[in-house]
């Protein structure tokens, strides 16, 4: 799937985006996924989020990005769990006998 | 099983643990050492390296019992231990992937828009998506198949919820680099879940 621009030809509507995006109170999408990051957290600035905030509000290529972005953070979070074992796994009961013995050994021994 | 002691209050526990008391140990690997064999795990996909990073772990514990200082709890330190375990274990493996540290970097036009478009349907949730059979699997395994630099950031990060300042430590870079190797693996998952998340991905019951 590649939707690249052929960037040989003359673009008038990358140029316009590109000069907009030095007006005072925007930014082009490649400033604002440097700030996507620092966004999610909740530390930007607050002018430099009103821009990022101003930016996603005119560019739906970026608001979808962000749409898929928060969803792959979650997934990734979500897929290590497991429903059938929300406390995570147990312990089978050799690794305990043999854990405390290495512990009490002072780690020297292992089975 | 388990100690008489209140939840919360873990500080006879843990002089318990300080003075060498046997039985205490053993509660603490009984109470603990299931999430923390998680955490080896995920990092290390193998189930012997992760039991014997486990086992690490609660001999470096032990050993440093003394620098406990109760103001985190027990679960928090020996997470942060384990973390340690299994990064070292992972230090000493041979990686056969190469990293690839370019990978997604060249997003943008000259122009600074985007040049890749998103199609992912709005209205799916990873919760739905999650219900169905073998997608956390697809999940997982689009996570172990990333740059292992980049699967490391992600793990410590989004999975193991530690702080950038803490990451940067354990790995040794400096907290900007750790922000951005993080943000082109998100990139990187994002796209390798693209068919979960596209038109005609969704919809299909999986038997």
């Amino acid at each position: 799937m590649n939707t690249r621009t052929d960037e040989d030809r003359p673009n008038p509507m990358g140029w316009l985006m590109a000069t907009m995006s030095k007006l005072p109170g925007m930014m082009s999408c490649r400033e604002a996924d440097g700030f996507l990051h620092d966004y999610l957290d909740g530390t930007l600035p607050k002018r430099t989020r009103r821009v990022f905030e101003f930016h996603l509000w005119m560019c739906p290529d970026c608001r979808r990005y962000l749409d898929a972005y928060r969803k792959t953070i979650e997934l990734g979070r979500k897929a290590f769990e497991d429903p059938e074992a929300p406390a995570g796994a147990v312990l089978p009961e050799e690794m305990v006998t043999a854990i405390v013995k290495a512990t009490e050994s002072g780690g020297k021994e292992r089975p | 099983m388990g100690s008489d002691r209140p939840s919360g209050d873990e500080d006879g526990f843990v002089a318990r643990l300080k003075s060498g008391d046997h039985a205490a140990l053993e509660t603490m690997v009984r109470d603990h050492g299931g999430r923390m064999l998680s955490v080896a795990r995920r990092m290390l996909r193998d189930e012997t390296e992760a039991q014997d990073a486990v086992q690490d772990a609660f001999v470096q514990a032990i050993r440093n019992i003394d620098k406990f200082e109760e103001r985190s709890a027990l679960s928090t330190w020996l997470h942060r231990i384990t973390v340690n375990a299994s990064l070292m274990a992972l230090r000493k493996k041979k990686r056969k992937r190469e990293d690839q540290l370019d990978e997604g970097a060249e997003e943008f036009s000259r122009y600074g828009t985007r040049l890749e478009k998103t199609d992912w349907r709005e209205d799916v949730q990873p919760d739905e998506i999650l219900e169905r059979a073998q997608t956390r699997e697809q999940v997982r395994a689009a996570i172990d198949g990333l740059p292992e630099n980049y699967r490391i950031v992600l793990l410590l990060r989004d999975i193991e919820e530690l702080d950038t300042e803490t990451v940067a430590d354990m790995l040794e870079m400096t907290p900007g680099a750790v922000k951005t190797r993080l943000h082109r693996a998100r990139n990187a998952l994002k796209k390798s879940l693209d068919p979960l998340f596209q038109e005609d991905g969704v919809g299909r019951t999986k038997e």
